[in-house]
């Protein structure tokens, strides 16, 4: 304990702010952070976790229809979503329909699981357009290109 | 088979000037290295001699291979690979450059070729550190190179991915077993539409070259060390490190400039990853510099220097590594690529080669850097920079702590994703931060080296310090910061960076007029100083009390917003996107706003949309001011569309708009509703599903605000009123014309009403046939948000301002020649103000 103490006494003070400080990050990165994040979902998952802020990652339910009638509310869109495990919900999101929707591949939706349907609150889409390395696209495209008629 | 039309001499060359590079970057290396490490002095000149060719032939090389790429890209050569997948026939020149850097390897490119550029300004000035400094970028130089080769190692594992490869290798398709099969390719898929904006063409090169500029800090600390001259080698390496904090700085804050205002992502910083991957190394090069500096004066603070300088360059490749190798691909706004395992693999190899050596190297000798063994007074200058050092380096790692998660995931087979509110999760830390930074960089340099006298700080800042306060004050008061989401301790918290950020500027402002006696040339600091925390007032104000007003609680049309949802019984959240009906004006925060006609560009798809804002006096309803605004959208096959925001900048806000839906080509299906006809005299009324049509008068040759016609020609025009059920009164005026051609005719349309009407003749009675069409297929639509962004001009010039100051500094601590110091300020100053003030508005 005493050369504890010593110790402490000897240390610069500058070496006590980098550990104070590094210190503080810690803390800044758990206890601000630690409730904080989300985490990745299945549908099936997000089920279990109504009211839970979730990730869902999952694909247009193309079977069923899109509801979306800019003029009457611009701000409400509904849709399927599937994912790969088979599980299927509706999907709410109050805002303007993402115009790539219909051509995506991959939805990443955050938001929470309600009892009938998932409130979302932002969707990320990856879409085939905008991957110009993938091969099969490539290839769709230019095969196109032989017959599409180009305005 | 031989393959018709193909031009395949340019690929030849580029090929070969490919290896050439790679080739000369490895000997430039070698040669380098065992020039650094001759004592004999003769023998090392020879050897750099020999490196210098080397490397000299690498940077032709890169140039030409620049050059063929954009020979390829102008000619729309698509039996190339780059070019069909980058260019496009369509495509404005303009855009030539930005298809070559919208590939990755176009990037790896312009990188290689900055290292280059700048390996020339070393090899001219940078005398005995040349070696060691050269042969730390021609190793840098031999990983870019590599993944740019293109060579087949096995059947199916490739080095590096070549610009030259040929489209029919690269994709397999029917068409290619024809010998023409290029005459099937029409176009390319061309540039990214969301990418076709002239930031597009600046930004990459200047954060590029920011990017590229910071291996000379890194190059420099290695220097110290393998010379053994551990010290020596920060005085020349501080100029170097501000130029690359300059560009650097300017480079992430054009990103944001572009993100504001061609990107629909609602603002100019968002805490992306792709963002925070280029502002980490900006923040550890800025508290490098101030740890150099502390170590010019004092001698203290020189590991941290070395540790700062590596880690610099550390966390550029390690952005690099985020953003290439498609590992932060569900996180982020920005498309990003896998680009395959081969090039993941170089660019860890990168990494971990640059990371792993110098990291070793300044463990190794860590005990031989000198250290100053007497401890810095709190009174001192030194000591406070030192802590603005380390909060600077702390927040650096707190952001790429968050943003690296993908990488956890990837590692633990971990699922955890980012938090809700991501913005606020980081905006909680940094405000904390910002408050920190903003008191220290005001008053840090009012203290002096080594020991400051009691009492002399409080004498010096309270002046500052009071005016500061009464500043925040009147802003609490007249213009209240109105960001209640978060709750009142975020608000307060806020409030004292914004407080301390004002301190900052005055303070440095002070300092300037009383600490150096206006002497600008010393200046430089001080200077950037008052702009960063310029820019920081500018960040508090405009996004605190950044406003949607396209609200829909504001919309005629919406009306079922009631403010409380009737699914989940849980208040709205504010409804962002508002429907405009052609022609129907909708009130939005103080303005009305009337989508009144659309038109299309010479660009394929891109279709401009024109809105008139008009703010009318509250009780003579006159209008005091109006403008109009055209953001438009690229629509593309299959109904996809990517959106251009359109802004009104004033001095003290923005006005920003940009369209979030317009595809409603399917209500412009046939319209099968008929012309009703109806026989009418001047002032004669008839009935419409909807109201009543008046039709007022006859007007020959009118000139009007809609017609302007001379008195020889022969025109007639009906002057129409609709007076709907809701007694709304809308104009309508079709007109018939007869000329050499014969009889024309031109409907007015009512968008509001749904309603065609047409001039259809004169009957023998002097009575005029008017014809009726009403449809359900007219509405014309278009959904957009508008936000209103106060004060983010301050934002810009802040920018500015710290630009030329880390300039200013630069010019002094290279020694430049006054005529050049005022020339690089004059030149940089006048792009910048053109770049982010001018060229918009």
């Amino acid at each position: 304990m005493l050369t504890f103490t010593l110790n402490f006494t000897c240390m610069k003070k500058k070496h006590i702010i980098i550990l104070v400080s590094i210190a503080a990050l810690i803390v800044a990165l758990i206890i601000f952070s630690a409730g904080d994040f989300s985490t990745y979902e299945t549908i099936s998952s997000a089920k279990n976790k109504q009211g839970k802020f979730v990730h869902l990652i999952a694909k247009l339910d193309k079977t069923e229809p899109i509801e979306y009638d800019a003029v009457n509310n611009p701000n409400f869109l509904s849709f399927y979503a599937v994912d790969s495990l088979g599980g299927k919900t509706k999907v709410i999101f109050r805002n303007s329909k993402p115009t790539d929707l219909e051509k995506s591949e991959r939805i990443v939706m955050q938001g929470k699981m309600q009892a009938d349907y998932f409130e979302c609150k932002d969707i990320l889409l990856k879409c085939p357009s905008k991957y110009k390395d993938d091969q099969k696209q490539l290839e769709k495209t230019i095969t196109n290109q032989q017959d599409s008629v180009y305005k | 088979m031989k393959f018709e039309g193909e031009h395949l001499l340019p690929g030849q060359i580029g090929h070969f000037f490919v290896l050439l590079a790679f080739v000369a970057s490895i000997i430039s290396t070698i040669a380098y290295f065992t020039a650094s490490r001759k004592k004999d002095l003769i023998e090392k000149k020879y050897w750099i001699i020999f490196a210098r060719y080397a490397f000299v032939t690498q940077l032709i090389s890169a140039i030409v291979i620049f050059a063929l790429v954009f020979y390829i890209c102008a000619n729309h050569y698509f039996e190339y690979m780059y070019a069909y997948k980058h260019a496009s026939k369509e495509l404005e020149p303009k855009y030539l450059l930005a298809c070559i850097w919208e590939g990755q390897e176009g990037s790896f490119l312009l990188w290689t070729i900055w290292h280059s550029i700048l390996g020339i300004f070393i090899m001219a000035k940078s005398k005995e550190w040349e070696a060691p400094i050269m042969s730390v970028i021609s190793l840098a130089q031999f990983f870019l190179l590599m993944m740019l080769l293109g060579l087949y190692v096995s059947a199916d594992a490739r080095l590096g991915s070549n610009l030259f490869t040929l489209t029919r290798n690269e994709i397999s398709g029917p068409i290619f077993s024809q010998p023409n099969y290029l005459t099937f390719i029409k176009d390319g898929i061309g540039l990214n539409v969301l990418l076709r904006n002239y930031w597009m063409v600046i930004h990459p090169p200047i954060l590029f070259l920011g990017f590229a500029s910071t291996i000379i800090p890194f190059a420099y600390a290695y220097a110290g060390i393998q010379t053994k001259r551990f010290g020596d080698w920060v005085t020349p390496a501080l100029p170097w490190a501000l130029f690359s904090a300059c560009v650097l700085g300017v480079g992430i804050m054009m990103g944001g400039k572009w993100a504001y205002e061609s990107l629909s992502f609602g603002g100019y910083w968002a805490w992306d990853p792709v963002e925070n991957a280029s502002l980490v190394p900006w923040l550890i090069l800025i508290a490098g510099i101030h740890t150099m500096v502390i170590y010019k004066a004092t001698a203290h603070s020189l590991k941290a220097s070395y540790l700062f300088s590596f880690l610099t360059f550390i966390f550029i490749l390690y952005s690099t590594f985020l953003t290439r190798t498609g590992i932060l691909g569900d996180t982020s706004v920005h498309a990003f690529t896998d680009a395959g395992k081969a090039i993941n693999i170089m660019i860890l190899l990168f990494v971990a080669v640059f990371t792993l050596s110098s990291m070793i190297l300044l463990f190794i000798n860590l005990k031989n850097i000198p250290a100053e063994q007497k401890e810095e007074n709190t009174s001192s200058r030194e000591f406070w920079m030192f802590i603005g050092s380390l909060i600077f380096f702390l927040s650096s790692i707190f952001i790429i702590a968050k943003t690296s998660v993908p990488v956890y995931n990837k590692i633990f087979g971990t699922k955890i994703a980012q938090p809700e509110n991501i913005e606020f999760s980081y905006n909680k830390v940094i405000i904390l931060v910002t408050i920190i930074i903003g008191l220290l960089s005001a008053v840090t340099q009012y203290f002096k080296y080594k020991k400051t006298a009691p009492g002399f700080i409080l004498k010096k800042i309270a002046v500052p310090t009071i005016i500061a306060a009464i500043i925040t004050a009147l802003l609490a008061i007249f213009y209240p910061l109105t960001y209640y989401k978060m709750g009142p301790g975020f608000l307060g918290a806020t409030y004292v960076a914004l407080f301390a950020a004002i301190f900052s500027v005055i303070a440095n402002g002070t300092y300037i007029v009383t600490g150096l006696n206006g002497k600008l040339k010393v200046a430089g600091g001080s200077i950037a100083h008052l702009g960063f925390a310029l820019m920081l007032v500018g960040i508090l104000i405009s996004s605190s009390n950044k406003k949607v007003i396209s609200n829909s609680g504001a919309n005629g049309i919406n009306l079922q917003i009631s403010g409380k949802d009737p699914m989940t019984r849980e208040a709205d959240n504010p409804q962002e996107n508002l429907t405009l009906i052609r022609q129907v004006p909708v009130s939005m925060g103080p303005y009305e706003v009337t989508y009144l006609k659309d038109s299309f560009s010479n660009e394929k798809g891109r279709r401009f949309y024109e809105l008139l804002f008009q703010r009318k006096d509250a009780i003579t309803k006159k209008v005091i001011e109006q403008f109009t605004l055209w953001p438009d959208v690229y629509i593309m096959k299959d109904n996809n569309m990517s959106s251009n925001p359109d802004t009104k900048a004033y001095f003290s806000k923005d006005i920003f708009t940009y369209i979030s839906y317009a595809i409603n080509n399917d209500n412009r299906i046939e319209d099968t509703a008929q012309f009703l006809m109806k026989e009418l005299a001047e002032g004669d009324t008839t009935f419409y599903s909807n109201g009543i049509i008046i039709l007022n008068r006859v007007i020959k040759n009118p000139d009007n605000e809609k017609y302007h016609f001379k008195a020889t020609d022969a025109v007639l025009m009906a002057d129409i009123t609709l007076i709907s059920k809701d007694s709304m009164h809308y104009k309508a005026m079709p007109i018939i014309e007869v000329d050499e051609f014969g009889i024309n005719q031109i409907d007015d349309t009512v968008y509001a009403q749904n309603l065609y009407l047409k001039f259809a003749g004169v009957t023998d009675g002097k009575k005029i046939k008017i014809g009726i069409k009403e449809s359900d297929k007219l509405i014309e639509y278009i959904t957009l948000k508008a936000y209103v962004f106060p004060y983010i001009n301050l934002v810009w010039l802040g920018l500015i301002i710290m630009a030329l100051g880390i300039i200013m500094s630069a010019v002094k601590r290279a020694k430049l020649s006054t005529f050049y110091g005022a020339l690089a300020i004059i030149l940089a100053g006048v792009g910048l103000f053109y770049m982010f003030l001018l060229a918009n508005n």
